[in-house]
């Protein structure tokens, strides 16, 4: 499960997004986590379930509420090297979306494979 | 602290970081690298735009792991490296860079 | 490999007990906690729900949470232990990882 790399341990993370994007600060606070966590090499994994796929809906903009247009951000993941990023089916049918909808390339999961992926994380960070 | 330029105070955090993103303009960042001891030659002005650039596409400032990938992928390795970066901007391509490049501090970098 | 949910919305206003059973795996522990110890009410319509989940998983509701909230322990459904803070301590060393369902 840990395995030692340049002396230091490497732990199987997980940030969990069930948020819709605007509303509370979750999402964008979650992203930042990510993206910084990049920063300690450890094995960083994203999962988008329940209304956090909304997150990834493409077209979705921030700034025509003064938001910050957090939503091309996501896109960044993939040049600090996060490339885990998982999205579930059964939330992405309840909400009438397919992978097509969403703005980045993600592996889609039942909702099954989900939690199995889920119990073998050392953290699991859900929000 | 502000910066004083064209007759204007412009707001800056304390570190020197713009408040404002678009305050930003290129005058603006010569005043900004003289400030920290940086005189802009082409190449610096190279990584200014790439930064710039780079916040337009992902709306954050890259860390410098990632600012430095990315340069080597657009601009080859002989710039893409940590070497070349901070003979440019001796107190951190990440740091020193965005504050010039009028962007926020870099997002992961730690 | 066990995972600690700890849930504390209310189930009759968040869907966060309905995800958190939906991806708990069999042997995880579902700790109920502030607002979600409604749920563990053998009164309330989620009472069929959680009394087959205390089959799957170690489904627990956290006392001080019952007692602040005015609602008898002795009503909480067969299956789902009442735990003290010591016991809410002991369940997340037991644990692998805690997922605090926010």
């Amino acid at each position: 499960m840990e395995e030692e790399y340049e002396g230091g341990v490497v732990k199987k993370f997980m940030y969990v997004n069930r948020k819709a994007p605007f509303g509370t600060i979750y999402a964008l606070e979650v992203l930042e986590m990510v993206l910084i966590s990049a920063a300690f090499d450890q094995d960083v994994h994203v999962a988008f379930l329940d209304d956090g796929v909304y997150e990834l809906k493409k077209g979705f903009n921030p700034s025509v509420s003064g938001m910050k247009n957090f939503s091309n951000t996501y896109r960044a993941l993939d040049g600090y090297d996060i490339e885990k990023i998982y999205v579930e089916q059964e939330s992405l049918d309840e909400r009438g979306l397919t992978a097509d909808d969403l703005v980045v390339e993600a592996e889609v999961l039942s909702r099954a494979d989900m939690a199995a992926l889920m119990a073998g994380m050392d953290v699991i960070l859900t929000a | 602290m502000a910066y004083e330029f064209n007759g204007k105070s412009i707001e800056a955090d304390e570190e020197g970081f713009l408040v404002n993103i678009n305050d930003w303009e290129e005058g603006l960042a010569d005043l900004i690298a003289k400030d920290e001891g940086i005189s802009m030659t082409p190449e610096h002005w190279e990584v200014i735009n790439f930064l710039r650039e780079y916040y337009s596409e992902y709306q954050i400032a890259p860390a410098v792991r990632v600012l430095t990938k990315a340069i080597a992928k657009k601009m080859g390795p002989d710039k893409g490296n940590n070497k070349y970066l901070y003979e440019l901007f001796p107190y951190g391509p990440g740091k020193q860079a965005c504050k010039i490049a009028g962007l926020p501090k870099p997002t992961g970098c730690v | 490999m066990s995972i600690l949910h700890t849930v504390n919305k209310s189930p009759f206003e968040r869907s966060n007990l309905d995800s958190c059973l939906n991806h708990a795996t069999k042997g995880d522990a579902i700790l109920l906690i502030e607002d979600a110890v409604y749920a563990a009410m053998k009164a309330g319509t989620f009472a069929a729900r959680m009394t087959d989940a205390a089959k799957q998983f170690k489904v627990c509701v956290l006392g001080p949470d019952l007692q602040a909230r005015g609602v008898d322990p002795a009503g909480v459904i067969d299956g789902v232990a009442v735990v003290d803070y010591a016991g809410f301590v002991d369940l997340a060393a037991e644990s692998n990882a805690v997922n605090a369902w926010l």
